[in-house]
């Protein structure tokens, strides 16, 4: 790997300084990611602006019950935070079901949300790929696409996003913390991310200095039922094939309303209004579900080998409401 | 032929390297550090998968500080013959796949080096590469021999006129895909050239072999290399032959004079250090109403790479199994643009019994007969195909004993129809098999003058507990207890020694250990116990002289899985494994032989493949998050039992090898409970949901 710079950043102004001046700094978490890419060759920061110490590094409750929770927070503390597996245990169990008990030790909030895509391609500097390399081609449509999208790719790049946390986050309507250039703002987490359309290199809407410090969660008066459900390839420590986080509230077997988001189906976490419009007020059966994933479903435009993620992200997405009305 | 008195044998003796291994004072190849400045070494790989090398530009990365070197073709000194064209480095501009090495950069630090290597600049001239096996690959042709040394083909009666007339015909076929050897130690080593000669450090399933190789290439004579492996973190065959990795370091080493580390990266290795080739298979059975066999015919078509032939043996368990008038086995193989295929775990038996044993499961459902019984109607007396005795066969009680356990008896043979809430539930069995071979090795044995005895031989443990076991075997032999023994393994310098493979180790190296032992009681008789003493022991005459027998071990392999209905994910429950298998010497290191085994083969079941990339050929998914071999949430309680088979033809210790027949059978089991418990067979490998999911 080519050597760099390794700093850690104090507080946030420091450390957004320290970025927006270098085209060539970025921002460390846990490094779970970013260093294997810098191993891989695919990431060639000249420095390393570490965040993981900064002063986001608690969980706290609103008044109003919602979420506040520090970028720097450690998946494995997130996920055992009281508050979380009781007002919201989707996202618990999203977070308990990605990686390792190893990796969510050191993995950051921030750096889960901005980890990239895991297309063999992407991680391969010895072949072409429009989201590394802009302009090189994809070669993952014609070639190994079996776990990459089936819903809201481009010509240029059918990558997924590979965050479980994410997915949660999309459902639960979570916000997110920023402190740019220009001072702080704050950003839907469903609009962080951007479809790849012809320019498939940049996964969000960020710019390379903006720093997350914290990730909001609204109270949601039904987030105790609610069930993410991770499909993957063995029982653990695998990227999803298809994961699904919902949360439902049903009042005298009609829905009253509900969160859906897809995982591992799309380049963002995916989520899943058509299927909540298609709900709300509907029966809470099984066939209503199933019409509510088709009216999701019926925009995916799945690749030659990946066409089983359908009828799987529809089953799953039936089977987890039919659970969470029994539950 | 002489029967050891068991004492140390057959006991749960410890590890005797456990204390080191578990505080971390054992060290492996990659931790030595000789007293010269040591230097890294990278491999450069081609991103080419068929060409040729027309120049590397060098410069760029030998102004980076701190590197030393950059050797290829055209800079590297001229090597000797090599048996295995893929270990003659930098010797020609041909590239016969990607990822080949096409150089080596030689640096003060790992870092550096791996840097070095990133910005090298290697101008290829590219040709079309071809690497898809299929069954009318036109380039598909008969080897004059598989495996180590098997028949290519083999044909008894009329099996196709049995085929057309029997009451009941499969005609069935099968895929393996690429799988690759993994062991948790990558493949390292450190070399360092000293008066004239050549030591390395390095991570092998034989050193004996590795010194032979090293000195033919370097032009030495075979006491002027050592090859020393204490510690070797597992092989799986990919260590048994020396690879690319062992001759880059002493390259390396000889250029620039100093110690030179080589390690291969994870991802390296799904190039450099072996793989089971693909295998496509077509078996056809013809049977009688009852399930009585008239016909086996076996076909396989594999890849070999056009730098060597490498012909998997996989049709050989047919010749064994099962008893049939008319029979066929045939091997085909298409040279791609691949890298060269080599062992891996059970080569042969693992691919070829899963296909053999799905058959035996679609045929007993064809027949209506129970898929335990079917086999036993089928048992041959001798065996099937050289009409030999077999030294002793066991699977009839190994598929009694182990339907017993695992609860076969209430089974209802119905597909699809056993729900546990959104789990559909079935049930496997397979039959496994693998020879047991004993190969010539030598051995020393001295009585030391503190009452202690020491046992030499150039024996490799890779993990496995060998060393234990010879520790056990030389104590019963020396009628001593274990812990007054000290035996010493992995040094070419120690008496030349067959490698840790096809499971011949104890078996081979156990020979020599007792017959050394036996030399020196007498010698001790001889001189009135007056110590030191030493003798020596060669056992290529009596390995050479052993009688003709059929000699194989056999086991029986039970799954039961769950299939979600909504996702169609596979999850094993149950493994449960009985086996005939001689003597077991250890069978607490035995146990995790068959655990591995088993574990292995319930990944190469649900989970192993190479992804070939077609537009680029090479295997795509090199790494452990893409590569799936079984978490620990993946492996449910394995049960493994054994029968008491006592087989004195085979050697002194009455033993067969274990190291590979657990993951035989295991994968068809697994397949066979899917079925079961769904009534979807899936005949290519891995069992993935995409096939289940509807
Ligand atoms: C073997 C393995 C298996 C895995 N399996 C799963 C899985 O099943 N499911 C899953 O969801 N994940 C999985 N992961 C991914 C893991 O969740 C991520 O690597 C981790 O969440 C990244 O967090 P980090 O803090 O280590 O990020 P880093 O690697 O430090 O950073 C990732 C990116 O985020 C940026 N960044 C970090 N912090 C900030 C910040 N505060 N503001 C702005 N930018 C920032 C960095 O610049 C970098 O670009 C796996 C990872 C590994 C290695
Ligand atoms: S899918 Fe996207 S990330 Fe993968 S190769 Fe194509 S462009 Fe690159």
């Amino acid at each position: 790997m080519r050597p760099f710079v390794y700093e850690r950043a104090e507080e946030a102004r420091s450390a957004v300084a320290a970025v927006a001046d270098r085209p060539d700094a970025m921002y460390l978490g846990g490094g779970t990611n970013l260093v294997d890419l810098m191993r891989l060759g695919v990431a060639e920061p000249a420095r390393l602006v570490d965040v993981s110490r900064l002063p986001y590094d608690t969980v706290g409750v609103r008044p109003d019950g919602a979420l506040r929770i520090g970028a720097a927070v450690r998946n494995s503390d997130l996920a055992a935070h009281p508050a979380v597996r009781r007002a919201h245990p989707l996202l618990a169990q999203a977070l308990l079901a990605g990686a390792s008990g190893q990796v969510r030790n050191m993995a950051t909030v921030g750096g889960n949300l901005l980890q990239r895509t895991r297309c063999a391609y992407f991680q391969d500097i010895t072949k072409p790929c429009n989201k590394r390399n802009p302009g090189s081609g994809c070669p993952a449509r014609e070639g190994d696409h079996r776990n990459l999208a089936i819903i809201g790719h481009s010509e240029a790049c059918v990558a997924t996003h590979p965050s479980d946390m994410a997915v949660a986050l999309a459902a639960l309507d979570a916000v997110v913390h920023l402190e740019g250039r220009d001072g702080p703002r704050t950003l839907p987490l469903t609009e962080l991310y951007r479809l790849p359309g012809d320019d498939p290199r940049r996964d969000t809407v960020l710019d390379p200095a903006d720093l997350i410090t914290e990730v909001t969660v609204p109270a949601l008066s039904f987030g105790g039922r609610s069930h993410y459900r991770k499909v993957r390839d063995r029982a653990s420590f695998a990227f999803a094939v298809v994961s699904v986080a919902a949360a439902l509230d049903v009042a005298g077997g009609v829905v009253r309303d509900c969160r859906i988001a897809f995982g591992a189906i799309a380049p963002v976490p995916w989520r899943a209004r058509r299927a909540e419009e298609a709900l709300r007020g509907a029966p809470a059966t099984e066939d209503a579900f199933a019409a509510a994933a088709r009216a999701e479903l019926g925009q995916a435009r799945p690749l030659r080998d990946n066409a089983f993620k359908v009828p799987l992200a529809r089953n799953l997405l039936v089977r987890t409401l039919t659970e969470l009305v029994v539950a | 032929m002489t029967v050891t008195p068991t004492r140390a044998v057959g006991t749960d003796f410890d590890r005797v390297e456990a204390a080191e291994k578990v505080t971390g004072t054992a060290r492996y190849a990659y931790e030595h550090a000789p007293d010269r400045d040591t230097v890294y070494a990278v491999p450069v790989q081609s991103v080419i998968a068929r060409g040729e090398v027309v120049n590397v530009d060098t410069d760029g990365a030998l102004t980076l500080p701190g590197v030393i070197a950059a050797v290829w073709h055209g800079n590297a000194p001229r090597l000797g013959p090599a048996d295995d064209p893929e270990l003659a480095l930098f010797q020609s501009r041909r590239v016969a796949y990607r990822g080949q090495l096409v150089a080596g950069v030689i640096a003060e630090t790992l870092e550096t080096a791996r840097e070095a290597a990133r910005r090298l600049r290697v101008e290829y001239a590219q040709e079309p590469h071809d690497v898809v096996l299929r069954v009318d690959h036109p380039k598909m042709y008969k080897p004059s021999k598989v495996n180590p040394a098997y028949p290519t083909d083999t044909e008894y009666g009329d099996p196709d006129a049995a085929l057309e007339k029997a009451a009941v015909t499969v005609d069935l076929t099968y895929s393996t895909p690429a799988e690759h050897n993994n062991p948790m130690e990558p493949h390292a080593t450190v070399a360092v050239w000293e008066n004239d000669g050549l030591v390395v450090y390095d991570s092998n399933q034989g050193s004996s072999a590795v010194r032979d190789t090293l000195a033919g290439l370097f032009g030495l004579p075979p006491d002027a290399v050592r090859v020393i492996a204490p510690h070797v973190g597992g092989g799986f065959g990919s260590k048994g032959t020396p690879r690319p990795g062992v001759v880059l370091a002493a390259l390396a080493a000889k250029v620039t004079g100093r110690a030179v580390k080589v390690t291969m990266t994870r991802q390296q290795m799904f190039a450099l250090v072996g793989y089971r080739t693909p295998i496509i298979q077509r078996v056809r059975l013809g049977a009688d109403e009852d399930g009585t066999l008239r016909a086996i015919v076996h076909d396989a078509f594999e890849q070999t790479s056009t730098v060597q032939e490498f012909a998997e043996q996989t049709t050989t368990p047919t010749r064994i199994m099962y008893a049939a008038p008319n029979r066929r086995t045939t091997h085909r193989l298409a040279p791609l643009d691949v890298p060269t295929p080599s062992w891996m775990r059970a080569p042969g038996e693992c691919p070829g019994m899963f296909a053999l044993e799905s058959a035996m499961d679609e045929l007993a459902i064809a027949c209506g007969v129970d898929p335990i019984e079917l086999r036993i109607r089928n048992e041959p007396e001798t065996d099937p195909e050289s009409g030999l005795p077999f030294s002793s066969r066991n699977l009839v009680a190994c598929l009694r004993e182990g339907a017993a356990r695992f609860g076969w008896a209430d089974r209802d043979p119905a597909p699809g129809v056993r729900r546990e809430g959104r789990r559909l539930v079935g049930t496997g069995v397979a039959a496994a098999t693998y020879p047991a071979y004993r190969l010539p090795s030598r051995a020393t044995a001295r009585a030391e003058p503190d009452g202690g005895f020491t046992v030499r031989i150039a024996a490799a443990d890779i993990g496995t507990g060998a060393r234990t076991a010879l520790t056990q075997i030389a104590a019963d032999a020396l009628r001593t207890a274990p812990e007054r023994v000290r035996v010493e393994v992995g040094d070419s310098a120690l008496p030349t020694a067959s490698l840790a493979g096809g499971s011949s180790g104890t078996a081979s190296w156990g020979t020599a250990v007792v017959r050394a032992c036996e030399a020196l009681l007498r010698e001790l008789d001889r001189y009135g116990g007056r110590r030191p003493q030493e003798a020596a022991a060669d056992t290529t005459a009596e390995v050479e002289a052993a009688e003709r027998l059929s000699r194989h071990a056999f086991g029986a392999q039970f799954a039961e899985v769950g299939v979600d209905v909504d996702t169609g994910e596979v999850r094993v429950s149950r493994l449960l494994g009985v086996f005939g298998v001689g003597r077991v010497i250890n069978p607490k290191t035995a146990r995790s032989q068959f655990i591995g085994g088993m574990t292995m083969g319930l990944g190469m079941a649900l989970m192993e493949e190479g992804v070939m990339d077609v537009e680029f050929g090479d295997y795509l998914n090199h790494d452990f998050a893409q590569y799936h071999i079984p978490a620990c949430a993946d492996v449910p309680d394995i049960e493994v039992h054994w029968v008491d088979e006592v087989d004195d033809r085979l050697n002194p210790m009455g033993s067969k090898g274990i190291g590979e027949i657990g993951i035989v059978g295991t994968a068809a089991a697994v397949a066979n409970a899917v079925h079961h418990a769904t009534g979807v067979r899936v005949r290519d490998l891995p069992i993935r949901l995409d096939r289940l999911v509807g």
